[in-house]
């Protein structure tokens, strides 16, 4: 049915989590104020030479082994010559015919791959910052260190696009390359798409998309040209080889560049920077370091485990929520129970005190010993929750915790008959339903006991003391 | 009057051993490039301030008791392409005007390290593109053995301010032959060491893979004072060598007399288009060192037929690179334009000198889409050509010999209009930069009418010791670096005699 067959392939701009820049010693932190983050190197001034930051190698090898590409022994770094503003020295360091990394894939599917050409290093450019006073230049990112993961044209729909995102965002965060935010700008997409006719082995005119921010977006962008595309394929038209820019909120893209005026950018091997030497013992020491990565750890999560896939989507979205879930089990919960507290109560808990997983003061020990008073009913769900939050913020041990807040369970007949008591006559109506064999005003019965112990009375045992006082039929 | 001519080595234990104050010989310094000034201008600023607080400095350090630096109170002149911290840079170009450098070139700041006292930047042709110094933005230099000449290029400056007694010592750079050949017209000592074994951070680039720091001196040993004071690996510069890439002394090299020092003559560099003085003055040098125990023969270099059209096309492709970023946007000069494209354009057209222009744009040329692997890569794989004949050379020989130049020194404004035979002025240096290896210029004679001629001699990559050895060797038996320096020193004649007219370009 479908007339024509769908080509993409993407080229993304990945941020290395590094502290400097890739040449220079100042920080790789573009946030703060405008040209504060900036060394003598990074604003090209002259006699300044590019200093290699070991630690970016790393962590682009690491991005390599990752995602399976052939780490290079010898690659070469190159000058992308064009002038702008924001480019400082009138080029940018990058690599071009001989990038450290050849091939590599990212799954789009199960059983699906999209092949890899190549990754390259290179620096990133600054920014103009566009005023009433006129465009002033910011150099903060100027010669943050990236690496261009560069795909095959293996991706046959936008869907398939954004899976090959989605896919390898969780990789290179698993592997700890980058934080992959693509609305911060610490993972860059740019799509290459065409159209042609389904049968056909000839790849049609691609367009280049730019300025595609975010997965949906990357999305979006893709059906919109796909549309296009095709409605100017069955006219009889032909596509413009061209570079369009993606507008998200009109939902359209805008031609920004022909084919012919691409510029020439006079690459030619950078002679400040001898050739990138890789060497194999040093892959493999990283490679060692590299650990399990998502799909490896997806299969444990299901067979050692045993948790639904749900669970195990949202334990392995991060190296640290994962060993985190492992390191609780470890120290005696039960799998699931550790699962659904992670998923709700620790997830919430980092949003709200906005800390990082490591600063959590919930230890994976700690939230076992607080699941283990649970499970022995030593106290209440809802307890456990207020506890839970006083173990983080007092930095205490769950039984520590629930003794200061005073959140024993309650479940002794003898205290609570009282409540029950005060229940039943607070609420008449609702007793009288309940005798009637109508159980929905129980819950109101009950949140009054609750209320009244603060959450510490045993369920179980009010709703059983409340049938026995009510009595009927 | 000229003063006695001083070498940085006599200064540097006379101040250590308290015959001679820092501060005096900086004024001394100070006084004479004020006398010989106005008919040289060897300098483009002259930092006096910074020259007598490092000389108190090193006084004081003395006088505590404080060890002192291997150059303990030497004056040095730097070229105006390296870059000190607080003083203005200019590269001998307009468009940098007024650019004041907030660090050092690494070069500068061991220079500091080692107690020499820093006294003014140098005059050059524009980021370094020529080879008169007539190229500069600021009115050319002249040659202190006779001022109707040229001093060479382009660390012209550098070379006139020791020829002229200003400084014992005087920094270059040298990317075909800019240290060499100036040393060669002023009739005094330079060397280009091997490509890395002097850090370039903070050297002006013009093309990177050519560009060394050198140095010039009234001989060969004060530049095995300076090289000791500034080599070594720096971690600022990637292609600064690694400690054991550059050779210790070598066995090779006799210490005391030349007897098994094996010279090869490359007939090439000593053929057709060389001057007859100056081919003869270097024939004559070769029978002193065979006098000195050394073997002499004719060898072969079959590459550097090719040498000077590699040069020019890689110079000027990592040039119209490296001379990317004075766009106006940062730092130097701006002119305005309506669109950014016409800004930097009107920036780029008057504050770049002509010479400059033009290599950018033969640069750009060569690295066009279509054109780069039949320019830029077969000048790439010439050059590997280059290197291994020159090491295949220094397997039979300790040291290659050529004249520096050509040509003895000419006329100011008698070759500006005539752009390729200045070119080609640059074929006997350019191999050495082309390879990497290093090379020294010493004094050899002068011509019937006084003009200097200089030897060049090149070793293989890493043996600038060597190279210098046969240097102090060759200069403790000859006096030619003596005599060429009294030629020099009476350049404040000039002054009140007959002051140079500027050359009509």
């Amino acid at each position: 049915m479908n007339t024509y067959v769908t080509v993409i392939g993407l080229e993304v701009h990945v941020q290395l989590g590094t502290a400097t820049k890739l040449f220079s010693p100042a920080p790789a932190d573009a946030l703060g104020d405008a040209n504060t983050r900036v060394h003598v190197i990074d604003i090209g001034l002259p006699g300044v030479l590019p200093r290699l930051n070991e630690t970016a190698i790393e962590l682009a090898v690491r991005a390599a082994l990752a995602v399976g590409g052939d780490v290079q022994p010898v690659s070469i770094f190159a000058r992308k010559n064009y002038f702008y503003p924001d480019l400082p020295k009138g080029y940018q360091i990058s690599q071009y015919e001989e990038p450290y990394c050849r091939g590599g894939r990212v799954a789009i599917a199960e059983d699906r791959f999209c092949q890899l050409e190549r990754i390259h290093l290179e620096e990133d450019a600054g920014k103009l910052v566009h005023t009433d006073a006129g465009t002033l230049v910011d150099l903060n990112r100027a010669g943050i260190a990236l690496v261009e993961i560069v795909s095959e044209p293996d991706l046959r729909s936008p869907t398939e696009a954004a899976a090959f995102l989605t896919n390898l965002r969780e990789i290179l965060r698993f592997a700890g390359v980058s934080d992959c935010d693509m609305e911060r700008g610490s993972m860059r997409c740019d799509a290459n798409i065409s159209l042609m006719p389904t049968g056909s082995e000839q790849f049609g005119t691609k367009v280049e998309l730019k300025n595609l921010n975010s997965v949906k977006m990357v999305q979006r962008a893709l059906e919109y040209e796909e549309r296009r595309q095709t409605a100017i394929l069955a006219a009889g038209g032909n596509v413009t080889a061209e570079t369009r820019g993606w507008l998200d909120e009109r939902g359209e893209s805008r031609s920004q560049r022909s084919k012919e005026n691409a510029p020439d950018y006079r690459y030619f091997p950078d002679p400040d920077l001898p050739p990138l030497v890789i060497s194999e013992a040093w892959v493999e020491s990283i490679r060692s370091q590299l650990g399990e990565l998502p799909a490896a750890r997806r299969a444990r999560f299901a067979s050692s485990y045993g948790l639904p896939e749900y669970d195990i989507g949202v334990l392995t979205q991060d190296r640290e929520l994962g060993d985190y879930f492992e390191a609780t089990v470890a120290a005696g919960s039960d799998a699931k129970a550790a699962s659904n507290w992670i998923m709700t109560d620790v997830l919430a808990a980092l949003r709200e005190f906005g800390v990082p997983l490591e600063d959590l003061r919930v230890t994976p020990a700690r939230l076992a010993a607080l699941l283990e008073l649970l499970s022995a009913k030593a106290l209440t769900a809802v307890a456990a929750k207020k506890v839970f939050v006083d173990m983080h913020e007092n930095d205490r041990e769950p039984r520590a915790s629930m003794q200061a807040l005073g959140l024993e369970r309650i479940a002794a007949p003898a205290m609570l008959q009282p409540l029950i008591d005060a229940a039943v006559a607070a609420l008449p109506g609702a007793a009288a339903d309940v005798r009637q064999g109508i159980d929905k005003p129980l819950d109101a019965l009950k949140g009054h006991v609750m209320r009244a112990t603060k959450g510490r009375a045993d369920p179980h045992v009010v709703e059983q003391l409340l049938r026995t006082t009510i009595g009927g039929a | 009057m000229s003063p006695e001519p001083i070498d940085a080595a006599t200064i540097a234990a006379d101040v250590q051993s308290g015959r001679r104050t820092a501060r005096a010989v900086a004024e001394a310094s100070l006084a004479r490039i004020a006398t010989t000034e106005p008919a040289i201008h060897a300098f483009l600023g002259v930092t006096a301030d910074r020259a007598l607080a490092a000389a108190d400095a090193i006084d004081d350090r003395r006088a505590n008791g404080e060890p002192l630096g291997p150059l303990a109170g030497v004056p040095i002149a730097w070229k105006d392409n390296l870059v000190c911290a607080g003083e203005i840079a200019t590269a001998g170009s307009r468009l940098l005007e007024p650019f004041r450098a907030p660090y050092s070139a690494t070069v500068l700041e061991r220079l500091e390290a080692a107690g020499a006292v820093l006294i003014g930047r140098t005059n050059l042709d524009e980021f370094g593109m020529g080879s008169t110094t007539e190229n500069s933005a600021f009115g050319p230099t002249r040659n202190p053995v006779d001022p109707t000449l040229v001093p060479g290029g382009s660390s012209g400056g550098s070379a006139a301010a020791v020829a002229a007694l200003d400084c014992p010592l005087a920094i270059g750079t040298d990317t075909g032959g800019s240290v060499r050949q100036p040393a060669a017209f002023c009739g005094v000592t330079g060397i280009k060491p091997t490509y890395g074994r002097v850090s370039r951070y903070g050297l002006i680039a013009y093309a990177s893979s050519l560009d060394c720091v050198g140095a010039i001196a009234r001989n060969a040993a004060d530049l095995r004072l300076w090289l000791r004071a500034v080599e070594g690996p720096d971690p600022a510069d990637a292609t600064s060598l690694r400690r054991g890439e550059a050779k210790p002394e070598t066995a090779d090299v006799p210490r005391d007399d030349l007897t098994g020092l094996r010279v090869g003559l490359p007939w090439q560099l000593n053929g057709p288009g060389i001057d007859e003085e100056v081919s003869a003055a270097v024939r004559t040098a070769a029978t002193e060192l065979e006098r000195l125990g050394a073997t002499v023969e004719e060898c072969s270099l079959a590459a550097v037929a090719h040498a000077v059209p590699t040069y020019y096309l890689v110079a000027t492709a990592e040039a119209s690179s490296n001379l990317a970023r004075y766009d106006g946007v940062r730092y130097g000069q701006r002119r305005d334009g309506r669109r950014l494209e016409a800004m930097m354009a009107a920036t780029r057209s008057h504050g770049f000198g002509h010479e400059v222009q033009l290599r950018v744009l033969l640069g750009t040329f060569a690295l066009r889409a279509g054109y780069h692997e039949e320019l830029y890569g077969r000048a790439t794989r010439i050059r590997d050509l280059l290197r291994r004949e020159f090491e295949t050379a220094f397997a039979s020989y300790d040291v290659l010999l050529s004249p520096t130049s050509p040509v003895p020194p000419f006329p100011l404004g008698s070759r500006l209009d005539d752009p390729l035979a200045m070119y080609l002025c640059d074929a006997l240096t350019v191999p050495a930069n082309l390879a990497g290896i290093p090379a020294l210029s010493l004094p050899c004679g002068s011509t019937a009418t006084g003009r200097p001629i200089g030897l060049q001699c090149m070793a293989a990559h890493g043996n600038d010791d060597a190279l210098l050895r046969v240097g102090e060797l060759f200069q403790r038996q000859t006096d030619h670096h003596r005599r060429t320096a009294d030629l020099a020193g009476d350049v404040d004649g000039a002054v009140d005699g007959n002051p140079p007219e500027a050359p009509t370009a």
